[in-house]
């Protein structure tokens, strides 16, 4: 049995052609084309006096270079602000290629087009930009303070200031038992996926017809734009996802100026141009994520139990706001967690400064959101002498209280409410999967070896699935091949396997006849994009949705030929048979055929669909009103709002008091994801989420310096984990279905990184017993943090006192 | 500087023996194995994932040594035998390939998600884990060894890690051991 694949660890069908080296990313595409290269800006902050290319143009196989001045019509004018916002007011954008002012260092100032990436960088070291130096701004503090300002027209350095209230949260905290109030900050780090961007674009003079090849997560809305900024009809310009080498959010911004520009040039030149990232491009020009400074004032009573939580927080947004406050927005609605909080304010300050943008990276806010919520809940239990786990328990919104409306707007503009959830059984299973009540013991072992051990845990509710669409097309051939396309792009994540599980488990067919189709706008032309953990949600449940429209017209057409009712049909390995009454049944492909009536027969199949062959009922048109040919659907799913995915997480450290190495010797993780369409996947996206939430707490950080040069610009400065610094990860599910979906999906993906910084930050201090307040957290950092005599101590063992 | 007799040379003809195959090609001096690899001889399943030498995604075989193609001139292998992740599975005699025990354990044991490190990955296990006498087993301090050079964004390295164990274990089943 193929067919009854939906739960089952089905191995990948991307599999074999990647590990054969016949994957096809984008810079495999195009081999001969035209080769794009950036002259980017040195500066941070700087007015661009003069551009000399004469230099330049005698390099034996330079083609074009292109300014800001080169640049005409809607390409001239800024990018787009993609996500408007009522409270993002003061938005700002650059220009493909910067105008009169460079806001970061890597803003692309010229272009150069030449016949290979050798000589056209030859050009790129010819050309000589001169620059007059404006004050730099770097960091949110800098950015409050506003000395400087980042945009001349906007001298606060604020481009928005979101808010959101649940209640009168001064008169809640006046009221309350005990309060405290804490400033934490966490830094940058970045998605930095293997492969950077890349954009090979294709124009065709006879049809007047552009084919780009991009990196990206949303390659809809790649076309939309290319053709909105050079003016192209939709029709004539397509755009595909080929394969994607990871995005982890950097690909969801668009357009970027090479995928605007590349087009551009390959119009203009009549041949193919390519574009691929370099690494150090990729870190002084993609974006990066999480820097912000948080302020809480928390309420609550002697039992723990929060009554009012404030938070003051400010986010660093870089240099510009294409992809709006999205960040901040999922921050201040996602940092209330799987508690009851029941009065609530946030406001959060999105600034400018002269460093990269800053735009969602796995979790999008989320981490950051946890990290304020979950160091609160450990503060409250160190002040009340109470266990964090216990603490955690009496704050839990309860089984009975889905849903749960937590009277908040959400990143889709939509309530956040949550759907369903058991958050009282995540803490249970965690407890007992990390051994929460057997640390004493551990503790007293790990000294007896001279380390100091500490446990941490946090706990998160993660938004997915995020509307407003998702589509999905079936199509059964003659051939008896399934064809599945959506218009989303994969980065990794297995939809290819994933979605035709689905298929396979909907309409009754095996696996092997499915193939599927991601991400490429010729074969579906409607979708939002891969983001926010919601491609299994979205375009799953939009392909189950069509995969049910094939399969009924299927079943009205078999129940025609086999003289039965549709009710007693089923379909099985791709028969479609009367239940019970083996021998009377039809093979789908066969179906699929006579769905199309045809006049000529190309081959034997197409035979049994025309005119002559067979009787058919002449009072009817063959095909009916109403009807179309084809044996194939096309259907979108479309929620009402998103669905909420959990989990916890618990960390366990061993410091050696000697070095200050902060070694994570135990994570365990206890995720509900709803019904789960390929388990091996999911832990497989649960395992990397872990791997970037250590390296977020331990390791990454993007290390500006005053001037806004960015000193680690490389894999040798900026630490990603190795396999060395991954712990082991020990994995328990928990599986409540969302309502609000057909298959009671909730989203997977970026559940692994969320409660890193949080847990981590919560095990050092529990390890050292000092306060932890800023993260990440290096060996020398903490070193320092243990000698300063002025540090606050914190208890190092539940219920101690301090 | 003077040189009067010596020609500036900004190409040159190599001859390299790429996944068995002998290979001819002129490429400028200053052209990186991996440029030449994925752009002059279209095997495009080396791939370049930072050029600077640290993330390991372009590690080829130069007579059967991992080197990283991103840090070796095109010109340093004249003469020498390239293998790429395209010739890493061999020919089956009947038209069809065999796996390589590394590529089956990755496909086996959920160790690629985006795909795009792992030619490098494979390479690198593949050379380690027949540099080793394949009829013992495998131990973590090995395996740490092999996997701990190279960087991967998506998989958290566990599954990694659970590839090569399980690609031990192959090669110790093919040597005539059984675990």
């Amino acid at each position: 049995m193929t067919t009854k694949l939906f739960g089952e660890p089905v191995r990948r069908r991307e599999d074999l052609r990647l590990i054969t080296g016949r994957g096809r990313y984008t810079d495999d595409i195009g081999h001969g084309a035209l080769a794009a290269a950036f002259v980017r800006s040195p500066y941070a902050h700087a007015r661009i006096t003069g551009i000399d290319v004469n230099g330049a143009l005698d390099v034996e196989g330079v083609v074009a270079v292109y300014t800001y001045e080169d640049l005409v019509g809607p390409m001239a004018e800024p990018l787009p602000v993609l996500i408007p916002h009522p409270q993002l007011t003061a938005p700002r954008t650059g220009y493909p290629l910067a105008r009169d002012v460079v806001q970061h260092v890597g803003e692309a100032v010229v272009m150069v087009v030449a016949t290979d990436r050798y000589v056209a960088e030859d050009v790129c070291d010819r050309i000589v930009v001169t620059y007059e130096e404006l004050p730099v701004v770097v960091g949110v503090d800098a950015a409050r303070e506003a000395a400087h300002a980042v945009h001349e027209d906007v001298p606060d350095n604020v481009a928005a200031r979101h808010h959101q209230e649940t209640g009168d949260v001064e008169a809640a905290l006046a009221a309350s038992t005990h309060t405290l109030s804490f400033t934490q900050y966490i830094e940058r780090s970045a998605c930095m996926p293997m492969e950077g961007k890349g954009v090979h674009a294709v124009w065709d003079h006879d049809d007047a017809s552009l084919r780009v090849h991009t990196s990206t997560q949303a390659s809809t809305s790649v076309r939309a734009a290319i053709a909105a900024k050079l003016q192209l009809s939709l029709e004539k310009v397509e755009v595909v996802a080929p394969d994607v080498g990871g995005g982890f959010g950097v690909k969801i911004v668009h357009p970027w100026p090479e995928e605007l520009l590349v087009p551009m040039a390959a119009i203009a030149l009549g041949q193919p141009v390519h574009w691929a990232e370099d690494r150090r491009e990729h870190f002084i020009s993609s974006a990066h994520e999480r820097e912000q400074r948080q302020e809480i004032t928390v309420g609550y009573d002697d039992e723990g139990r929060v009554t009012a939580l404030d938070v003051r927080g400010w986010h660093d947004n870089g240099a510009y706001t294409p992809y709006g406050i999205i960040v901040p927005i999922v921050t201040a609605t996602q940092l209330v967690g799987p508690y009851a909080i029941p009065v609530y304010r946030v406001r959060i300050d999105s600034v400018y400064t002269n460093t990269v943008i800053v735009t969602p990276y796995r979790g999008a806010g989320r981490p950051q959101g946890c990290y304020a919520m979950e160091r609160t809940m450990d503060r409250i239990a160190q002040d009340l002498g109470l266990d964090r786990a216990e603490v955690r328990r009496r704050n839990l919104i309860r089984p009975d209280q889905f849903p749960y409306d937590h009277h908040l707007t959400f990143q889709d503009g939509r309530p956040v409410i949550y759907d369903s959830g058991n958050y009282e059984g995540l803490l249970d299973k965690l407890v007992a999967l990390v051994g929460w009540d057997s640390m004493d013991a551990r503790r007293e072992e790990a000294a007896s070896r001279g380390k100091q051990l500490g446990v941490g845990m946090a706990m998160y509710v993660e938004g997915t699935g995020p509307g407003p669409y998702e589509g999905g097309h079936v199509q059964v051939l003659g051939s008896g091949k399934v064809l599945v396309s959506t218009g989303l792009t994969s980065q990794g994540q297995g939809h290819e396997t994933a979605f035709a599980q689905i298929v396979a488990h909907e309409l009754g067919v095996p696996i092997e006849d499915v193939e599927v189709t991601t991400g490429d706008t010729r074969r579906f032309g409607y979708a939002v994009g891969t983001f926010a953990s919601r491609a299994a949600v979205m375009s799953g449940n939009a392909i189950a949705l069509a995969a049910r429209g094939v399969r009924a017209k299927a079943l009205r057409i078999a129940a025609d030929v086999l003289e039965a009712d549709v009710e007693d049909l089923e379909i099985d390995e791709g028969l479609v048979q009367v239940k019970g009454t083996p021998g009377a049944s039809i093979p789908l492909r066969t179906v699929a055929v006579l769905s199309n009536p045809l006049r000529y027969a190309f081959d034997e199949a197409a035979r049994q669909a025309t005119q002559f062959a067979g009787p058919g009922d002449d009072s009817k048109p063959p095909v009916a009103v109403g009807d179309a040919p084809g044996l194939e659907h096309v259907d979108y799913y479309s929620p009402i709002r998103s669905t909420f995915a959990s989990g916890a997480h618990a960390a366990v450290v061993e410091i050696d008091p000697t070095t200050w190495e902060i070694d994570v010797v135990d994570y365990a993780v206890v995720h509900d994801c709803g019904n789960i369409v390929n388990p091996m996947i999911v832990e497989g996206q649960v395992h990397g989420g872990v791997a970037q939430g250590v390296g977020g707490a331990l390791y990454e950080r993007m290390a500006y310096d005053a001037d806004g040069q960015l000193q680690n610009a490389s894999f040798m400065d900026f630490l990603m984990p190795y396999a060395s610094e991954v712990p082991d990860v020990v994995i328990d599910h928990q599986e409540t279905p969302s309502p609000l979906n057909p298959l009671g999906l909730k989203g997977a993906g970026e559940a692994g990184v969320i409660p890193g910084t949080a847990c981590i930050a919560s095990a050092i201090e529990d390890a050292v017993g000092r306060r932890i307040a800023a993260m990440p957290i290096s060996p020398t950092e903490l070193y320092d943090l243990v000698r300063d005599p002025d540090a606050e101590r914190v208890p190092t063992r539940e219920g101690a006192p301090a | 500087m003077n040189h009067p007799t010596t020609e500036v040379t900004t190409e040159r003809a190599i001859t390299v023996t790429v996944n068995g195959v002998p290979r001819e090609t002129t490429v400028p001096v200053r052209r990186l194995l991996s440029d030449a690899l994925r752009h002059d001889l279209e095997l495009t399943g080396t791939h370049v994932g930072c050029e600077h030498g640290v993330c390991g995604a372009c590690t080829v075989l130069v007579d059967g040594t991992p080197v990283r193609s991103c840090l070796v001139l095109a010109v340093q292998v004249d003469g020498k035998a390239v293998t790429t992740v395209e010739g890493l599975a061999r020919d089956d005699g009947r038209g069809g390939e065999v796996l390589h025990p590394v590529q089956e354990a990755f496909r086996e044991c959920h160790a690629l998600q985006c795909g795009f490190c792992t030619p490098g990955f494979l390479m690198t296990m593949a050379a380690g884990l027949e540099a080793r006498d394949a009829s013992t087993d495998i131990t973590e301090e090995e395996v740490d060894e092999i996997v701990g050079g190279n960087l991967c964004r998506c998989t958290g390295y566990a599954n990694i890690k659970k590839a090569c164990r399980h690609a031990a274990g192959l090669m110790k089943d093919a040597a005539g051991g059984h675990a």
